[in-house]
Order: structure tokens, then sequence, then C-alpha cells
């Protein structure tokens, strides 16, 4: 047991200890292929009265295809069985805590998807004209100017459709400023512990990635920075607070040094959770600002999506915003509410005005929480991050030794050269406690990383608990069990074998060897 | 106020004092206080979930383009299809919907297999023998073939027919600012493309099928100048319409992309939608996004895992295939579970239904004095455009008042001065309709007779 071990927690309190396992789930799923049984069916469609013809009458001879493509044929109550039982071999927010550091994963509540269902959202086709929509247009609106609240920025597109869109609309419009400039840049800034999607970016966006080190805080090494900085420099990429979970202090002294070359500065907004009402991005002095609204404004991932990444800029970079873009009209007597497109455009990014029933959820979320709702927020999230950070400090090193914000890297470095227990058996053992894993083995510059993001919406009892299976899995190794290596062992499948996964390529049914 | 925080006061000054700290203030310490928000963020205070619901619901009463009130004709890429019960339930459950991308297979056979099997489904309509785990939409999946095409090639001119959506054109142009991809677009003729028969050496070659007018293109054709020229082919296809008609990988394309909202996703005023993708297995190592592929666990017991993952931004970052992280996983689990439900009979009859009702709306349109085709002679399946003797947007604007959403307005989608695509005179005077298999007979004749007093 550590020292800095908390009983001040009561054990006893009931609720909140988010820790159950799926109860089924050992049994293994046949495909829905496997359990189609040709001359069953499930659809029903409507009566439509419509005259009867052939299609050969209809269509060209060799554009009609010999015979439909084949699919499932399963009965409707074999096709919920199947999809309630992959359900139960699935792990979730609303099953149990998920400290997937970088993710976010809190709680999303219901009522943002009771208003992503309501027919007069869900219902409406996006190309019908300005008057017919005026109530999608003003909760577009309303939501642009809530993020520019929030980030402190002066407009917003809402178009990209997740976090690596909006960056690589954001380098477009970084592109776009130097073009209207008259200068051709080449290199973008960004530091070692960045996100993958980052440099993946910048290289859509037709720039080079400039890697900068981090120094022995865990922050932008401010001399490596200077070092690289020059008039080839269109910008640089940041995280804030970073992907170490730490706040970069010296960031207006960033700041100023970017553009004083003439560079921008871009705000990854993946951990904007941890300064919600504290601190804005626009008052740091960032140009560009992308948010991930699926993970700050709590939309439900989907296990993979969707998202949402809207991008908003500074005054500076109005103009060149994608468009159409959804906004107030001055004129009294006509619609409130319809489209213009920025004089200075970059153009579409989406196919039509972004994701939008992710940003109803989200606009509902901040208006459920407020100004005052959202600082909690991100108090609670810096406290429960910090929490663990010293609960479990005599378990793991913790990769850079000061205050975090919203998340905290450990490093299980010692438990592996010490006991052979790696990051990914550590990850793999929690499993089997019902909690999901950490990230691990991210950020890049952390050896044995194990990246831990409990979010604002874990009760204490959850936290405790997370942290006494953590122990018990350190302990166990250290008394000599090493068992972690097999881990898991209670859920649906055991370790899998990614190797052969890609060896052996099988991504569908047809591919099959067997 | 309301929240969904659940520490209590106490709770909070217990954690505060574990951590040495005296106030939630001190734990933003590492902040400079220069930066800080002083008095708060200037957004109103928090409201109770009925007060904010309530707001929203008056919000969404605001909106008249309703498939659920209107009777829906406009498509353009987003269409009024039948979504039951069933999916609606599977595809709300929440263990799909709170996951997260499935980093642990061990607890996201859920997920992973949904996925395998909607990549199946998707492969399948595509002709292709790889589909992967879905993009953002069809102009994102567009975008990420065409830059698959590019480098596979190695050559950065792209010809691109303007019968691909001009919304997904727009979006190719913007991105290519970035790439640096040589866009030419080639012009439609009576609603098909008429492709240079010489000059330039593309290294991609994009069609659709059918194409946003409507019109099914001689993908033989393409496919023979992309041989000629040495090119991968990429084909933006309805999935809808490829329950009857021929696939486009069986056209012989390199590469299928499309949208897939038809399966199961709400109109939504125009997202969250789901990207389709399929390519040849020659291009699976450039393939963009995720791929779920089958293999065992340590006990031989089948399991699911995402693979290829060294082309991913997370592992080859700069070198990655693509930036594409969070994908639209949940629509492809829906996609499947929409595909499950209508199986293969019952896409072929979805999309026998669609071509039925778009053949009798469009004779009994062009059948009105003074309307027209706008693409005479060209064949059509399930969306057609006609010429209204007044212009479309007029039209429209009196239709709406009848209960119709009839169509999209082409000016709207091409610009006031039309594209390669239609003339000005076309964008002015066009009208892009769509009939799913939701459309009655009863509803197609109210629809052509009010069109018919609309246009006078």
């Amino acid at each position: 047991m550590s020292e800095t071990r908390s009983d001040v927690i009561p054990r006893a309190a009931a609720g909140g200890r988010a820790t159950s396992a799926p109860i089924m789930g050992r049994a293994a799923e046949p495909t829905i292929f496997e359990l189609s049984e040709s001359g069953r069916s499930s659809y029903q469609l409507r009566t439509t009265g419509i005259p009867e013809r052939s299609l050969a009458d209809l269509i060209p001879g060799d554009h009609l295809r010999p015979e439909a493509p084949p699919l499932a044929e399963v009965s409707e109550r074999d096709l919920v069985a199947h999809f309630t039982r992959l359900s139960a071999r699935q792990f979730s927010v609303d099953l149990g805590a998920y400290p997937l550091g970088s993710c976010t994963m809190k709680y999303n509540p219901k009522v943002c998807d009771a208003v992503a269902g309501l027919a007069g959202l869900a219902q409406v086709h996006p190309g019908a004209p300005a008057h017919l929509v005026q109530g999608w247009l003003e909760i577009l609106v309303d939501l642009e100017a809530a993020l520019c609240e929030i980030t402190g920025m002066a407009a917003a597109t809402l178009q990209p459709a997740a976090g690596a869109a909006g960056e690589l609309t954001g380098l477009l419009l970084m592109r776009a400023w130097h073009d209207a400039n008259g200068e051709q840049r080449r290199r973008v800034i960004i530091p070692d512990s960045a996100h993958g999607t980052n440099p993946a970016s910048v290289t859509l966006g037709g720039y080079e990635v400039t890697t900068v080190p981090s120094d022995e805080r865990g922050c932008v090494d401010m001399a490596a920075l200077r070092s690289v900085l020059d008039t080839d420099v269109a910008g640089i990429m940041l995280t804030n607070p970073n992907t170490l979970g730490l706040f970069e202090e010296d960031i207006a002294e960033v700041a100023e040094a970017v553009h004083e070359v003439g560079g921008l500065l871009y705000y990854d907004g993946a951990n904007l959770n941890a300064i919600l009402g504290v601190v804005r991005p626009g008052d740091m002095g960032f140009d560009i600002v992308h948010m991930n609204l699926h993970k700050t404004f709590a939309t439900p991932h989907g296990g993979g999506g969707p998202g949402a990444g809207p991008v908003a800029v500074s005054e500076r970079l109005v103009d060149f915003l994608p468009g159409p873009k959804p906004a107030r009209l001055d004129d009294e007597s006509g619609d409130r509410f319809g489209w213009i497109t920025p004089p200075r455009s970059i153009g579409r990014v989406h196919g039509w005005h972004g994701n939008a029933l992710v940003l109803a959820r989200a606009l509902t979320y901040i208006e459920v929480h407020g100004a005052d709702g959202l600082r909690r927020v991100a108090e609670r999230a810096v406290l429960n991050a910090n929490w663990i950070r010293r609960r479990l400090a005599g378990s793991f090193d913790v990769a850079y030794d000061r205050p975090c914000m919203h998340e905290v890297v450990f490093s299980a470095s010692a438990l592996r050269k010490d006991e052979g227990i790696k990051a990914l058996d550590v990850a793999k053992r929690l499993l089997e406690e019902g909690f999901h894993s950490p990230t691990v083995y991210f950020p890049l510059i952390v050896d044995e990383a194990l990246m831990i993001e409990p979010t604002e919406t874990e009760s204490p009892q959850t936290l405790e608990a997370l942290a006494d299976a953590l122990e018990r899995i350190v302990a166990e190794a250290r008394s000599g069990d090493h068992s972690a290596t097999e881990a898991p062992r209670t859920t649906p499948v055991r370790r899998v074998d990614e190797a052969r996964a890609a060896r052996t390529l099988v991504p569908t049914f047809d591919a099959r060897g067997d | 106020m309301a929240d969904y925080l659940p520490h209590t006061d106490a709770e909070v000054a217990t954690m505060l004092e574990f951590l040495g700290l005296a106030s939630t203030e001190q734990l933003f310490a590492v902040v400079p206080e220069a930066l800080k928000v002083q008095a708060g963020l200037e957004l109103a205070a928090g409201q109770s979930e009925p007060d904010v619901f309530a707001r929203m619901e008056s919000l969404a009463e605001q909106n008249l383009a309703r498939a659920d009130r209107m009777v829906c004709f406009a498509g353009g890429g987003a269409y009024d299809h039948e979504v039951p019960s069933v999916v609606r339930a599977l595809g709300g459950r929440s263990e799909f919907m709170t996951a997260y991308t499935p980093y642990q297979p061990e607890v996201a056979q859920g997920v992973l297999q949904a996925v395998f099997e909607f990549q199946t489904m998707a492969a399948r309509l595509a002709g292709l023998p790889v589909a992967n785990a879905s993009l953002y939409d069809g102009a994102s999946a567009l975008v990420e073939g065409v830059n698959l095409g590019v480098a596979a090639s190695g050559r950065p001119t792209v010809w691109v027919s303007a019968g691909v959506h001009p919304h997904q054109r727009a979006v190719l142009a913007t991105f290519a600012k970035g790439t640096g991809h040589e866009l030419v677009e080639v012009p439609l003729e009576d609603g098909v493309t008429r492709w240079p028969s010489d000059g330039g050496q593309p290294g991609v070659i994009v069609a659709a099928y059918p194409n946003y007018l409507g019109c099914l293109e001689d993908l033989g054709a393409v496919r023979a100048l992309a041989d000629q020229h040495g090119a991968i082919m990429v084909v933006a296809a309805d999935p809808v319409s490829a329950g009857i008609v021929r696939s486009a990988g069986d056209w012989g394309a390199d590469v299928v992309v499309g949208e897939g909202q038809a399966f199961g996703t709400p109109l939504g005023f125009g997202g969250p939608y789901l990207g389709l993708f399929a390519c040849t297995l020659a291009q699976v190592r450039r393939l963009p996004g995720r791929l779920v592929g089958e293999t065992v666990d340590t006990e031989g017991t089948r399991a699911y895992v995402t693979t290829l993952r060294a082309r991913e931004q997370d592992i080859r970052r700069e070198k990655a295939t693509s930036n594409v992280c969070t994908n639209q996983t949940l629509m492809a689990v829906v996609a499947a579970i929409q595909l499950g439900w209508l199986g293969t009979r019952g896409l072929a009859e979805v999309a026998r239904r669609c071509a039925l009702g778009a053949h009798y709306c469009h004779d009994a349109l062009v059948a009105l004095d003074g309307v027209e085709p706008l693409t005479p002679g060209a064949s059509f399946v399930r969306e057609f455009a006609i010429r209204t003797p007044i212009p479309a947007r007029t039209a429209s604007e009196r239709l709406a008042e009848e209960g119709f959403l009839a169509g999209l307005v082409l000016a709207d989608l091409t610009g006031e001065g039309g594209d390669g695509s239609v003339s000005a005179d076309g964008a002015e005077h066009g009208l892009l309709v769509a009939v799913t298999e939701r459309r009655t007979r009863t509803q197609i004749d109210a629809f052509v007779g009010a069109l018919d007093k609309a246009v006078r």
C-alpha cells in the first residue's frame, strides 16, 4: 500500500463505483452472414401504388446487374438478437469508467441525444432553402457565438467533421493568410509530444514538419523553439495543456516569438476540457483553434465517431473561413438567418454544413452548463486528474513531477525493468477489473506511458476503485505474480493476435480462408 | 446549477485537502494570472434540462423543411429513406453510442465485429474486395480517394467529371490547395461526361455513377481512358442504386467512394453522414482511415481488431496515408444494421421502387406544358433534373407553400452561372428531383399537379 494512500473518501458510500463488466460475452457471436438463411427477410416497405414496370424498360441492359448484390437474409428477431449480443461484447462509457487519456471519455447527457432525435432537427433536408430552416440556422449561429466566447476568438466555421478535419482546415487557413500576404512559407512547427493527427495534417496542408523537443518540465523547449524560428515558418501547432497533461506556462512567450517571425499559432483543442472558463486560447495568443465537440462538449463518441471539429479564428482570419456559413441577417423585413460566404473564403470543407446533429448536441450541453457549469467541468476534471496523480505516485513513476491539468501520464518503466510487466500488461489487466484501459505508449516521449484522463464525471468512489485496482495490479507484479502478461482473462476474447490480422488480411467475410 | 458532476462539496473539500490545496483556484496555479478569464465567460448561466429542451424544441419547430411533415422530393446526396423502428432501436444502444475507437479489442468486439460486417457489405456493394471502416461523408471519401489515386499513380493531375456533386467538387478543390493536386474539370454534355480524347496525362480520373444529375455514365469508357493513361479510376457511386445497377467495381473502378446516409442515417441537416470507401487489394496499403480485420485471440477464438495500423496517423505521423482519426463508426454500425434489415432482396427492392417511382414521376412531370427534361436522352435510376418554365427557385418556393420539398434548385448547387454540369439557364431553371421508396403514387400525383400550377 502506498504512502500517499487516502482513506478519507468514505469507502462505504453507495453508488459511483462504475466497475461492472459485461455480463455476457464469452460466447463467440457468428457473423450476420453465418446467421443468414436464404428466403428469410425482415424488411417491410410502404405500399406505393405506383404501376409496375419492368426494370429493363427503364434502365439500359448493360447497366443492370443480373442479380441483387448479396447481403444477409435474417428475420427481425435474429437481427435484434445478433446486434444486442454484439453490444454485450462492448465496453462503453455508460457501462463504466473509461479513463482513456487524451480522449475525454466523459458521461454523455441523455438530453443531448433527445434533442438530436427531435424530428424538427433530424428530419430536415440540408438542401432546403434558408427560410424553411430558420431554427437550424439559429442553433448554428448560437453555437458559433458560444464557441467563440469559450475560446476567445472572433468567428468560427462549424463545417469540419472531426478534429483532424479541423486541423487541416486550420492549416489551409494558415496557408490562405500567408498567400494573401504574398508569402511562401514552407514549415510548421510541432512539439514532439503532439498527437499524430498534427503531423499528418501538416503534410496534407502542403507543409513540412519541424519537430521541437520538450524540455525537462515536459513543455516546449524555448531555446530549441527559437533556434528553428525564421520567416520560413508558417506557424506552430500546440495543444495546451499539452498531451502530457501539462500547461505550457511559457505560452505568452511562445506566441510572441512565433508572431515575431510572422507565423501563426494553431491551438489543437483536444484538451480544451481542462481550461473551460479558466483561460482562453485567444487570450494566450492563438490565431486558429479547433475543438473536438465529441470530447469537450460530451457528444457520444459512437465507437470512433461521429465527432465534430469546428475551427475558430482571430479577427484577421475571419474573411478566410469556409463558406457558406450561417449568419444572423440585418435585413429586418426578411429572414432572421441566412447563409453568407466570407469574402476570401478557402471554400467548402464539408459536403453540407458540418455534423449538424452533433452540433445541436453540443449547444444543448453548453446551455445546460452555462458559464458557471463549464468552469466547474474544468475544475473537477483537473481535480480528479491530480487526485489520481497523487494517489498513484507510490505505484508508478510520474513522467513529469508537477501538477497536471485534466490528465496525467505515468510510466511503467520501472515495473517493466524490475518485473517484466509492461504498460500494455497493466492496461490489459485493468480490463479484468471492469475499467477501460488508459491510453498506452502515448505520448511517444514517455517510456511505457500510461495516460489517465479520469474526466469530471467520475465520482471520488470510482476514482478510489480505479486507483485500488491499479495498486493491486502493481502489488501483484511486485510480489512475483506476473500473470498480468496473460490478461485479460475475463473479457469476451483474450489478447488478440494483431500480427496475424496484418499478415493474413481478412477485411471482409468473403476474404475468409476457411 | 444543473450539471452531471457527482462530487459533493464535502468530497471536493476532502480531495483538495489530500492535494494540499486550499481552493479549486489553486488547481490552476500554473496558469499565468494575466491570461486567466477574470470575470467568467460571457455566457448565460446554466439552465435546467427541461428549460433547454423546451428551447431546442421550439427552435426545431421553426424548421419547416421536415421530411415528416412535407413531402420530400429533395435528394442531391441526402435522401428520405425508410428507417424502421428496429434500426433506430439497435443503432441507439448506448453500448455502440458511448464507446470510443476500439483501441482495446478485448472489450470492443461488439463494435469491431459490427464494423467488419459493415465492411463486408460496403465492399460487396462497391464490387471491390476491401472497404474501410468509414470516412466522414461522401465528400471526404472522395478527397481521400483522389489522394490515394495520386499517391498510387505518382501523378498529381486529376480529371474530375462535372457530374460529381458540386459540393464534393468544391471540397476537393479546397483540399487540393494543400496537396497541390491539379484538378481539371471535365464538362457534361446532355447530362453525361464528355471525356477528352487526348491531351494531358491524368494520374486520376473521377466519375460519378449515377452522376449528381441522376444520369448513368458509361464507366466502360472511363476504364478504357484510365487504362490509356495508366490512371487510377475513382468512382463516386450511389450505394442504393447498386441494388439494381452494376457495381462500380464490376465496371473496373480501382476506388469506389460514396455517401452512405441512405442506410439508416436521418437527413439531419447534412450530418453526421457516412463516407464509404472501397478499393482493390493492390491499393490496400494506401487505404485511408481504419480497417477492421479478422484474427484469433490467444486461445484461438475468432476475434476482430483494427489492422494495417502502420498506415495511420498515430503511428506513421507525417507519412501517414491520411490524417483521419475519428471517423463515423456509429453510422457504419447503423448501416450494417439497416442493410441487415433490408437483406439481399430488400436492398434490390428499395432500389427498384426508387427507379419505378422516379420514372413515373419524371414521365408525368415532363408531360406538363412547358416542363422539359434537362438531360434528354440520358438514362437515370432514382433522380433526374427537369427544366421549369419559370425560375426553379420560384417554383420551389411556391411548392413549399403547398407542402412539398420540391427538389434541389440547381443554382443552389452550382452557383447562379452554372458550371461544367449545366449552363446558366440550366442552373436557373433546373430542378433536381429525387424519388425514394417512401413516395406513393398519391403523393407523386399531387406533386405533379402542384408543380403544374406553380410554374404557370
